[in-house]
């Protein structure tokens, strides 16, 4: 599993740091998203991924 | 413009249960998810119903926010500005890429990160407020008591807008939801608010600090090459009304819910590990401002297998969305341990909530330090004598008596 992130879509909610900080931060400029690991590994850290995908307001991550 | 287009409903729909969605919102689901509904400004828009169509029409980038437009549904009396004083830009009516800019320029302001560091300063006007609850009088409003300061306060020293105003801009923000005042009352009250903001970036465009959202906003757009008063009255108007008002009637309303259920509420006192996942699940269950979920067609589209046209208005009914069965099991039961964090209750796409975070650090901070506090906390009238904001735009409660 490879997380990708489109910042140019990210809207800055934060949503996917709530589910998984160890995944997810956000630039203190922007708001934009930061993808701390962007391959998770895990039961827990996959479905965390999987979960931060469908909540993204913006639909800036995708799963690969 | 004539509208001869017959409708068989009109929004919005009364709630019957407090704790409930109008029960008509299933019964449009099953029979009519995409239908045409009338509105109080005398339009007819499309009202959707179901989860997965209100995400893909929020998310599209085929409708408009612009709420100046003649053709976004409004659930209100359209105000008309005079010529000489337009509306100021707010995020909430911008459309990209305008909005784009405008967001990210202040998104940074409410990340996770930058709203865990206001977690002591909130904890202690909350246990200011409680010392005070309990040195009063019993039984106390909990509105006045802590639902409506808290948030107040929280973002008036976010913003440097000065709490001792608390009173005027609580009442022009109560008479802008209100569904029961006239289009001029509604008008004043938008005004009064306006003029005093604009005095407000104004004193503070002569000495911008870094103390606070406002001043840092100055700052930044001096520092860009593009200053612009307007935009920064806008922001603080959203941002003033937005960060306080949801806020307070999630605190009251949340209260109330979990009082009536304490099976849940033990959940969360025995593991306050459990208070976020019962807040993602109060934010569910209300779905108090669902009229900011509105939009209008820009281009002919087709959602859930219904073609909207160009031009034509659509009312996201997100409450109806959060208990779409489709997207919710049992969408009915109050489960603190539901775990589901894929409602628009804060909308979706681009426009969701910009304060969300913010919002949940306080109710997270409220409910844990109330309960803890005041653990023999209850209502001091019978649930069906409360209050409840039927008559606002968002909803919520008016009054909350509480002893303990």
């Amino acid at each position: 599993m490879k997380i990708i992130a489109d910042t140019g879509k990210c809207v800055g909610a934060g949503q996917c740091v709530l589910t998984d900080p160890d995944l997810f931060d956000q630039s203190e400029d922007d708001g934009t998203v930061i993808v701390l690991n962007a391959e998770p590994e895990g039961d827990e850290a996959e479905e965390n991924a999987r979960t931060a995908v469908h909540i993204c307001p913006g639909q800036a991550l995708s799963l690969a | 413009m004539t509208d001869v287009e017959e409708t068989t409903t009109t929004l919005p729909l009364e709630r019957k249960c407090p704790f409930s969605p109008p029960p008509e919102y299933e019964r449009l689901r099953t029979e009519s998810p995409i239908s045409r509904v009338g509105l109080p400004s005398g339009q007819t828009a499309w009202a959707l119903t179901r989860l997965d169509d209100i995400r893909e029409m929020l998310s599209s980038p085929h409708f408009s926010s612009d709420r100046q437009n003649p053709s976004f549904p409004m659930m209100v009396a359209r105000q008309i500005r005079r010529e000489d004083k337009p509306f100021r830009p707010s995020l909430i009516a911008m459309d990209p890429p305008e909005h784009s800019r405008a967001r990210r320029d202040v998104v940074g302001e409410f990340t996770v990160k930058r709203m865990k560091a206001l977690q002591p300063r909130i904890q202690q006007i909350v246990d200011e407020h409680i010392d005070a609850l309990l040195a009063g009088p019993r039984p106390a409003d909990l509105v006045q008591a802590l639902s409506l300061p808290v948030p107040s306060l929280v973002i008036c020293e976010l913003l440097g807008v000065p709490y001792a105003d608390h009173e005027f801009f609580q009442t022009c923000s109560s008479k802008m939801l209100s569904r029961e005042v006239t289009v001029e009352e509604r008008m004043t009250a938008f005004e009064q608010l306006e003029s005093y903001l604009d005095e407000l970036v104004t004193k503070k465009e002569a000495d911008a600090t870094e103390d606070d959202l406002l001043g840092r906003q100055i700052l930044k757009q001096r520092e860009a090459g593009d200053a612009d008063h307007g935009e920064l009255v806008g922001l603080a108007f959203l941002l003033l009304i937005a960060g306080h008002e949801t806020t307070a009637n999630m605190i009251s309303l949340g209260t109330v819910t979990l009082l009536e259920n304490p099976d849940q509420l033990a959940k969360i006192k025995a593991d306050p590990g459990k208070t976020l996942a019962a807040i993602e699940e109060l934010l569910r269950v209300f779905t108090i401002a669902e009229t900011a979920t509105s939009r209008f067609a820009t281009a002919d589209v087709e959602i859930g297998g219904t073609l909207i046209r160009a031009g034509e208005g659509v009312v996201g009914l997100s409450n109806a969305g959060n208990h779409d069965p489709d997207g919710f099991e049992n969408p009915d039961t109050f489960d603190i341990e539901r775990g589901a964090r894929h409602h628009v209750a804060f909308g979706f796409g681009v426009h969701q909530c910009l304060g969300q975070n913010l919002a949940r650090l306080e109710l997270q901070i409220v409910f844990d330090t109330l309960f803890r506090r005041v653990p023999g906390i209850r209502i001091a009238v019978p649930v069906d004598e409360l209050p409840f904001k039927h008559d606002s735009t968002i909803y919520g409660l008016h009054a909350l008596p509480v002893t303990w």
